[in-house]
């Protein structure tokens, strides 16, 4: 069908966000700030605590952003390759640790600026077999960078039980201690409650977002959200992010009554999987331009920064609703202790993305409810060999959806690293793909 | 006199080790019980065994195979294709149910497909076991989900696990684990009797069998060879220390051991079919399964567990592979790398970095499902050849 499309009003400001992100981080000891680094999991509020200048650099989107800047990412991985690290390892990791071994660092627009800003400290979470060892690896290369990890393994948010947040929350308390310690500075509960509200605002309103997406014609299309999701992972916590998020759930609202969509034309509608392969995101365009054919969004895009009701209390069925924030919730937050208990129990038991680590029924049931909810006509599976948790139980689902009557097609990348992507290949698979369902090439 | 390999003891633990499957079929025939096949050694066996259970671990049989690509993807371990490539062809239907104390990706997948597939699983259980272990808040984490699986296991089998039969598997499991420790002891002698490919066979056949009769077999032996009535009838050569994970593949270890034109002998071995199985006993405590989330927590770290975490800035592994290195006298150290394996190739640059730091030798070798025989024997020789270059020139 025919849609009326227009550019997005918010686009600049979260394109500007993003760009003002890597540089408030760069020059933040200019002004006596605080700088650390940490996975985009990581528990962004805690570290706020201790100032309104602490600024943090997420690994997973700093090695996207390397990832898309090819050149870049091929000399940031030869370099931690020659140093002993293994090819098939987390690209993003990869990218991040040569970028930290050539001492070069990397700006949104492709700026490279030397040396690369060593953090204060690391602080991130450990959930599949590379977060902790990430940083603690990179605190290596960095010459000793303090670095705190925080254990999240205790298994699905429907299973979820105070002993299981009591664990989180009481090593969240001992990170505090510890930051206090090594900054030298004296950490405000006021500015924590603020950064956990703000928090949970991100997460649901992202929610939101992504929700409308369901409407026909899409008001967004994947390769456009990968720029706005962003924000849930580079500092979720800080009030300007909630503003822009309340900014575009308003357009994206907008658009939905207008009916504007994303393409001019909307003859196919499928969700995606994994991480794209950043430094090809055009296999997107191509199915734009060729099929009229719009990503609505993915497990990742949405699950990654969302918060969501996720799989219901039995663990049968996944319910894509938007959780809710503390207000909402009526809980109450008014000291440290239950600021902690918050974002520990919104995180484990919301965040999409830690679900389908423990089971890969959840993964089916997540992937599958997509499908459905989100009206589509097919799944593009990205089997990235970038990502082993990303990648784990994707052909299990690829099964059970084919058990399932849905359409489904795969192609072999990585997320993170240009030299293991075939380009031309995974247009074939496309092509057949798209042929065998009867989808006319657009004229 | 005899060799270690003409010992009776000996022919049992391969003998077990090569048809484990008949081993735990026999046992169900024998005793009626259920056999629970597991993955990974955070497993707390003990409440199983307290159960009644056989728990048996899930192992692989290095055979080519292509059954499992639909299910697991290319770039996920060996160990983890050919564990379920097992499944699959039906080697472990006689299992009554599986568990995972949770434990790295790729095995999680593969246990997950296990679970599904094979045909007669009626109880499988994902235990949440911490990732973070030098965290001071794991033990009692760790505990809380024993209480569960405890508690799902009495379920499962209809019967209660009492104070007395958890007391009794925690000293069956402990005494194993001192036998098998005094059999690494043993192996500090200048001229040990065994053999890397000895001491595989023998902590493997114990993750296989029941714990009490392996006690047996393994105490009759030890006296054998504490008491002299053993002889060798092999060169000892360099001693080699053996870094790595799921490490059963004998003929990796007939390679280094039987097969070269150097002589040298594993004296130690740091993986999960070796020492980090069973380092470390559970210690007396009126809570019993306290103790036995302490023993699980605090014993040598598998490295997908093993990180910084504020104060320590450190790996306890590193720590304990220094120890051994000094105290067994290792002159080399050979890295036996699963492919894939990503908790190892994250610790591999640092670990090769600490062993340069102390002087000692290594080799690291990328371990597939079968092993590149002749490119490995290369390798180790020319590792050992090197050693020796300063004799060359004296």
């Amino acid at each position: 069908m025919e849609v009326k499309v227009r550019p997005f009003d918010c686009w600049n400001d979260f394109k500007n966000y993003r760009m003002n992100y890597y540089r408030e981080y760069l020059e933040a000891k200019d002004k006596g700030g605080i700088r650390w680094a940490g996975s985009a999991w990581a528990f962004d509020p805690v570290p706020q605590g201790l100032g309104e200048d602490v600024y943090p650099l997420t690994g997973e989107p700093y090695g996207a952003t390397a990832a898309f800047f090819k050149d870049f990412s091929m000399r940031a991985l030869e370099t931690i390759e020659r140093k002993g690290a293994a090819r098939d390892l987390c690209g993003y990791m990869r990218n991040y640790w040569g970028s930290v071994a050539m001492d070069k660092y990397l700006l949104a627009d492709g700026s490279i600026i030397e040396p690369f800003p060593k953090p204060d400290f690391n602080f991130t979470i450990h959930i599949c077999c590379s977060h902790a060892k990430w940083y603690h690896y990179a605190a290596e290369l960095e010459g000793g960078v303090p670095t705190y990890a925080v254990d999240i393994s205790v298994g699905p948010g429907y299973t979820l039980d105070e002993k299981k947040i009591e664990y989180v929350v009481r090593q969240l308390e001992d990170s505090i201690t510890w930051m206090e310690k090594i900054t030298g500075r004296e950490y405000d509960d006021e500015l924590l409650i603020k950064a956990v509200e703000n928090e949970a605002k991100s997460m649901t309103l992202w929610a939101k977002i992504c929700k409308l997406n369901q409407a026909k014609p899409a008001p967004m299309e994947e390769k456009s959200m990968f720029s706005f999701y962003v924000l849930t992972l580079i500092r979720r916590s800080d009030e300007r992010v909630v503003k822009l998020y309340e900014q575009l759930y308003k357009e994206v609202e907008s658009r939905v009554k207008r009916e504007i969509g994303a393409l001019n034309y909307e003859q196919f509608r499928f969700v995606t999987d994994n991480p794209p392969p950043w430094p090809f995101l055009k296999v997107y365009r191509y199915l734009e331009q060729n099929y009229g054919a719009v990503s609505v969004g993915s497990i990742y895009t949405f699950g990654l920064g969302a918060a969501w009701l996720g799989m219901d209390e039995k663990g049968e069925n996944w319910i894509w609703e938007p959780a809710q924030t503390p207000e909402e919730a009526g809980f109450e937050i008014h000291d440290r202790r239950s600021a902690l208990w918050w974002t520990a129990l919104f995180n484990l038991k919301y965040r999409a993305s830690w679900q389908h680590e423990y089971s890969h029924w959840v993964r089916k049931q997540e992937t599958y409810q997509m499908v459905k909810d989100w009206n589509t006509d097919a799944i593009i599976m990205h089997l990235n060999r970038g990502c082993e948790l990303w990648n784990m139980s994707t052909l299990e689902v690829r099964d059970y959806l084919v058990g399932k009557g849905i359409p489904v097609a795969t192609y072999e990348g990585n997320m993170a690293d240009p030299r293991e992507f075939d380009e031309a290949r995974t247009f074939n698979v496309i092509d057949s793909f798209m042929q065998s369902l009867g989808i006319e090439k657009l004229s | 006199m005899v060799t270690v390999d003409e010992l009776p003891e000996m022919k049992r633990f391969i003998e077990w080790f090569e048809n484990r499957h008949e081993y735990a079929k026999r046992w169900d025939e024998r005793t009626g019980g259920r056999v629970v096949g597991y993955f990974c050694t955070y497993m707390p066996e003990e409440i199983m065994y307290a159960a009644g259970i056989l728990p048996v671990r899930i192992l692989g049989s290095h055979e080519p195979e292509s059954i499992t690509r639909p299910y697991l993807h290319d770039m996920y371990c060996p160990f983890c294709h050919d564990t379920l490539a097992q499944a699959l062809q039906g080697r472990y239907d006689y299992l009554n149910g599986v568990t995972i104390a949770q434990s790295c990706l790729h095995m999680r997948q593969s246990y997950f497909s296990f679970a599904d597939r094979v045909e007669n699983i009626e109880w499988s259980y994902y235990l949440p076991f911490p990732h973070g272990v030098n965290n001071p808040h794991a033990a009692d984490f760790a505990k809380h989900e024993f209480e569960k699986f405890k508690k799902s296991v009495e379920e499962w089998t209809g019967k209660e696990i009492s104070n007395s039969s958890l007391d009794n598997a925690i000293e069956v499991y402990n005494k194993n684990r001192e036998l098998l420790t005094r059999m690494f002891e043993l192996r500090k002698a200048e001229e040990p009797f065994i053999t890397g490919l000895h001491a595989m066979y023998i902590v493997v056949s114990s993750q296989v069998v029941d714990k009490a009769e392996h006690n047996e077999v393994l105490e009759s032996f030890l006296e054998k060879v504490e008491n002299g009535e053993v002889e060798n009838d092999r060169e000892i050569g360099t001693r080699l220390m053996l870094i790595g994970s799921e490490d059963y593949d004998a003929e990796l270890f007939r390679l280094i051991e039987y097969g070269m034109s150097y002589p040298a002998t594993f004296v130690f071995e740091e993986n999960c079919t070796g020492s980090r199985y069973f380092w470390g006993l559970v210690k007396e405590d009126g809570d019993r399964v306290m103790a036995l989330a302490k023993r699980y927590v605090y014993r040598v770290p598998c490295p997908a567990k093993d990180w910084a975490r504020g104060e320590f800035f450190g790996r306890r592994r590193f720590q304990f592979i220094e120890d051994v290195i000094k105290d067994w006298n290792i002159e080399a150290v050979i890295i036996a790398q699963m492919k894939f394996c990503d908790p190892h190739e994250l610790d591999v640059p640092s670990l090769r970095e600490m062993l340069d730091k102390m002087g000692v030798r290594h080799l690291h070798l990328e371990l597939d499902l079968t092993q590149p025989v002749g490119q490995f024997r290369t390798r180790v020789e020319a590792m050992i050849e090197a050693m020796g270059e300063e004799d060359l020139f004296i």
